[in-house]
């Protein structure tokens, strides 16, 4: 799962999350077992609702789709050395823009339409959280807080748009843009019931992981979230690193957003806001800010989604039990990485910091 | 598998049977299946003991539990998004819902729609959605409520019962629902006292408990001595009032034991109706409704029992019209109308019958209310 | 606007002040007391849901709602423990275990609360210090709870012990340089679990505020993010508890501006007015940080510090 190749024991660090996920389950049958529930039979429905048949796979897929986008949103200004977690106003944001650029184009080609749409949600997104690496840059404001209150007045914002200036005038009860046609929706991809944002969250990860892994302006990006005065002494451009960073990372939760109107929604409404932006900022700590790892970790979120609906219908059990699933899960895989590279790790060989954002205090000093 | 039209119990348990899935069913809905019964399936965006409009929908869900046959299968707060549309999905392919009721609102387009198209053997019944003939798909119906008539039933106590004329109503949005409910509220209570006027506070949202506090603690400090709303959960406004010592008219279900000193009245659904129609229809392989409509007359929706604090006089006022209500003699909203902007916006000799279409688009607050839209 | 409506909207916002500032303020000063001594907990927000829903359990089976606030605390010291002690595990990441604990606060709260959503339990009562005025306004914003005065002080002794007491001067040597603090003797993990513990349950007395006292039930919505928000103030009131105390007060205030205008009849543009306390943080963080004071007065061994 993780992918950091300098590491010289991967396969022992790949098997932590196994192991994490391990533990996690059994401290779950407990806690179900303390509620009176037998544990067998939670666990087997959890595995049957995410991943037991083609229908629960392309549930959970279809759920983790816009996780990738809106994890990449938190991990790649991460890498910079930053703490974004206001990528819920970003997809906002995006989603805002992307129904605004489809209105003039009605009838337009849908390629055109659809790449109309996807460069005015990520400018969208981009911007806003462009904005927030701005603030930090050349304001000192912190990104953590400047993100979060941004993210706020966006989706305040897009509700105030999409209730008054774009309105349709057609949606009643549920106020919305104006849709778009049946025609011009993203389908799913070939064979599956699972529209095509998840193979364009896939491309993202991808690129994004071979862009800071394999060329010279990754690199540069190590360095700058490493240490952003010794990069500045050496005479790289900290600032439009940071700010660029925190726009791609925006861009992304703006593409998550125009997916949603493009491939789900069909327009602009506040149903579309369900907290994909917050899982984000989960995602990405779990993915230790690895664009390649934020797969697995968003189709984990995606499953135990997909696993809750199940639950619910089979076991009478509450919504809340994949919440207190997931918050075992995420804390067990979180304080397991104590053991990543421990007794194993050749010192000299310490691998890159991959989030210079978040290093234990001990480390720091 | 076969058409709609054909899709009797007989030929559904066939399928059902047929299906190699059947193993995988939990042993109750097999039971149920096997005993000639159906599964029907809701669908809740909040938590169902919310003491408002999922608590009365679930109310609906657990009397459909007693009828015999009957299998309920339940899943709350399911957000209007992929999620629903998966959740739909799974009723009907795993669980072999017969038909599920999902039952808010952001719902219907495109979720049930979409979903309603993969599964055409399939029922799906959603609440508050306009079906329309030629437009939306034969195996979804829509049904709602005309509980206009129960807020202006609420308006007439409310304002026989206020000392300062001055009504608070916190909303969520101003979308045509809300909008005629707080217009009926209104007119209710201007039927009685001319002079009442109505204070709105959009909030926003379905579900925010301090915005709805900070909007109830305003309208109670400009002296406004009922409350009532339209969100999802009316447990905050409810008690704020409460603890000011002001009234209050409950909304979804009922709030009576929530203030004891205060509680009005209410407007209450009563989804049992509509629900039950459903189930019987597919349970005697009747053709589907598609579009299910009713008020106080079709016991669609009720009014919570008048508190103690009510007065003979205000009881009688308000049972004189609710009569006249039963028996399809009274109209709530007819010309001459004037919205707050002083704009006519129904004509003198025009009225509105509750199945107006006009009256589904509603976009003004009527004269009296204080806000804008 | 007349006079009057101005008054009114002015009266709401003192009363939203003192009505809706007490969680803010009780989060804030718990996160201040975490981040002097190094630490960020991030999952104040779980915590904060945790309490509302503790409290408001035990207000209900003990029929005394300050035993309620008091579960509300043992339950936020839990969280606030287990926070402190994972947090002190080699390369465990604290920002990233806030946020995995804030789900588990929150789901473990959403699943044991199913059974208080209906059920009403006794809540805490208010000094009616507006008793003189004619106002219900003016009466109503001066119902102030005890919660809210104890907050206010809490702050002004934060205030003199982190400067004062030898407690105050460990912390902040733990907070800003572990070297030093053990070079001084300090027993830093011990002081950095013991100050998220403390934290964790201040933020639950903050929850305890919201289902006991304003909006005083309990239900799944109760906390929109108060928690992260408050987390997210404490960087804007640079890790000085007095100013953590203008921070919730003017962020309850702003937040009053919306209802109040809409209540004497200015309702276009709700969503914008809604929006006023973020906007006005974001507007006065921006004006008066500047490149070189970003993080001043922010603990050394912080991990927001760079």
């Amino acid at each position: 799962m993780s992918a950091a190749p300098a590491r010289p024991r991967p396969l022992i660090d790949a098997l932590l999350p196994l192991a994490a996920i391990v533990i996690a389950l059994m401290l779950f049958s407990l806690f179900v077992a303390l509620e009176g529930q037998a544990p067998q039979e939670v666990l087997e429905t959890i595995f049957a609702g995410a991943f037991g048949d083609a229908f629960g796979w392309q549930n959970t897929l279809l759920r983790a789709a816009p996780l990738i986008l809106t994890g990449l949103a938190v991990a790649l200004p991460a890498r910079a050395g930053l703490v974004i977690i206001g990528g819920e106003g970003a997809l906002a944001f995006g989603a805002l823009g992307a129904a605004a650029a489809a209105v003039p184009l009605a009838g337009a080609p849908n390629l055109v339409l659809w790449l109309a749409m996807a460069l005015s949600g990520m400018l969208a997104g981009g911007v806003l959280i462009g904005f927030s690496g701005a603030l930090r840059q050349w304001r000192g404001v912190n990104e953590t807080i400047s993100s979060l209150l941004l993210s706020y007045i966006a989706v305040a914002l897009m509700n105030h748009f999409v209730e008054g200036p774009l309105r349709d005038p057609a949606s009643l009860n549920k106020p919305s843009t104006l849709p778009l046609a049946p025609e011009a929706m993203l389908g799913n991809l070939p064979g599956l019931d699972v529209h095509v944002g998840l193979a364009v969250g896939l491309v993202c990860a991808v690129l994004a992981w071979v862009f800071l892994r394999f060329t010279i302006w990754g690199f540069t990006v190590r360095v700058v979230g490493g240490n952003p005065r010794a990069a500045a002494m050496a005479g790289l451009a900290v600032t439009p690193w940071v700010i660029g960073l925190c726009a791609v990372g925006g861009a992304m939760a703006g593409l998550a957003g125009m997916l949603e109107v493009a491939a789900v929604h069909g327009s602009c409404n506040a149903s579309l806001l369900v907290g994909y932006g917050h899982a984000g900022i989960l995602i990405a700590f779990i993915a230790r800010q690895n664009p390649l790892a934020v797969i697995p970790a968003a189709i984990l979120i995606g499953g135990i989604g997909a696993a809750g609906s199940l639950l619910q219908r089979r076991l009478d059990m509450p919504d809340a039990t994949v919440l207190v699933l997931q918050g075992i899960l995420f804390v067990v895989l979180i304080a397991m990485e104590t053991l990543r590279g421990r007794a194993w790790r050749i010192p000299q060989l310490s691998a890159p910091r991959l989030a210079k954002a978040t290093p234990a205090p001990e480390e720091a000093a | 598998m076969q058409d709609r039209a054909s899709f009797s119990r007989r030929n559904f348990i066939k399928a059902a049977a047929a299906a190699p899935a059947l193993g995988l069913l939990p042993a109750s809905v097999r039971d149920a299946l096997a005993a000639g019964g159906i599964t029907v399936g809701f669908i809740y965006v909040g938590a169902r003991d919310d003491f408002g409009y999922n608590q009365a929908h679930a109310q609906a869900a657990a009397a459909l539990k007693k009828l015999p046959g009957v299998k309920v299968i339940e899943e709350e707060k399911v957000p209007e998004t992929v999620a629903v549309q998966k959740s739909m999905e799974a009723m009907i392919v795993q669980d072999k819902a017969a038909v599920v009721f999902a039952t808010s609102f952001g719902y219907f387009d495109p979720h049930v729609l979409k979903v309603a198209q993969k599964y055409p053997n399939a029922h799906i019944a959603h609440c508050g959605g306009l079906w329309s003939e030629g437009k939306h798909p034969k195996n979804v119906a829509s049904y709602f409520g005309y509980i206009d008539e129960c807020e202006y039933l609420s308006g007439i106590v409310a304002g026989l019962t206020s000392k300062t004329g001055k009504f608070g109503f916190v909303a969520a949005k101003p979308i045509p629902q809300v909008l005629r409910n707080i217009n009926a509220f209104t007119l209710g209570a201007r039927s009685v006292n001319p002079n009442a006027t109505t204070r709105v506070i959009f909030t926003g949202d379905w579900a925010m408990p301090v915005k709805e506090a900070e909007a109830a603690n305003s309208l109670l400090d400009q002296g406004c001595d009922v409350l009532t709303c339209h969100v999802d959960g009316p447990k905050v406004v409810v008690e704020t009032a409460e603890r000011r010592g002001a009234f209050s008219c409950g909304y979804h279900a009922s709030q009576a034991k929530l203030a004891p000193k205060g509680y009005l009245t209410g407007a209450e659904w009563d989804w049992v109706t509509p629900n039950t129609t459903f189930v019987k229809a597919l349970q005697e392989g009747k053709p589907f409704p598609n579009f299910v409509r009713g008020g106080l007359k079709e016991g669609f929706v009720k009014m919570s029992p008048y508190g103690a604090v009510v007065s003979e006089k205000a009881r009688k006022a308000a049972d004189d019209v609710k009569a006249k209500m039963l028996k399809g003699e009274f109209v709530i909203f007819k010309g001459p109308l004037k919205d707050n902007t002083g704009k006519e916006v129904i004509p003198a000799g025009k009225s509105f019958a509750q199945q107006a279409i006009e009256l589904e688009g509603m976009n003004y607050l009527v004269e009296g209310v204080i806000g804008s839209v | 606007m007349t006079i009057d409506a101005i008054t009114a909207v002015l009266l709401a916002m003192l009363g939203g002040a003192i009505r809706v500032s007490t969680p803010f303020l009780f989060v804030s000063l718990g996160e201040t007391i975490t981040e002097k001594a190094g630490r960020i907990n991030l999952g104040l927000e779980g915590t904060l849901v945790m309490g509302a829903m503790s409290a408001y359990a035990a207000s209900l089976y003990s029929g005394s709602p300050w035993l309620g606030v008091l579960a509300a605390a043992c339950a936020g010291a839990v969280f606030g423990l287990l926070h402190g002690l994972l947090a002190s595990l080699r390369r465990v990441n604290d920002i990233a275990l806030g946020i995995a604990l804030m789900l588990l606060g929150t789901g473990l709260a959403f699943y044991w609360g199913k059974a208080y959503i209906q059920p009403q339990a006794p809540t805490l009562r208010a000094f009616h210090l507006g008793a003189w005025s004619d106002s219900p306004a003016l009466r109503s914003a001066l119902d102030i709870n005890p919660l809210f005065i104890a907050g206010l002080l809490l702050a002004f002794v934060l205030h003199w012990a982190f400067a004062n007491t030898r407690v105050g001067l460990t912390l902040r040597l733990v907070g800003d340089s572990e070297a030093a603090a053990r070079a001084a003797g300090a027993a830093v993990i011990p002081t950095r679990v013991a100050a998220t513990v403390i934290g964790g349950a201040l933020a639950g007395v903050g929850g305890a505020f919201l289902s006991l006292f304003y909006p005083g039930s309990w239900n799944e919505g109760l906390s929109n993010g108060q928690g992260i928000m408050a987390v997210a103030l404490v960087i804007f009131a640079r890790w000085q508890p007095r100013r953590c105390v203008l921070a919730a007060l003017m962020f309850g205030a702003a937040g009053a501006i919306g209802p109040a205008l809409q209540s004497v009849g200015i309702s276009s543009g709700y969503y914008l007015f809604n929006a006023a306390p973020y906007a006005l943080t974001l507007l006065l963080m921006a004006l008066t940080c500047s490149r070189d004071t970003s993080l001043k007065g922010a603990p050394g061994e912080l991990s927001l510090n760079r």
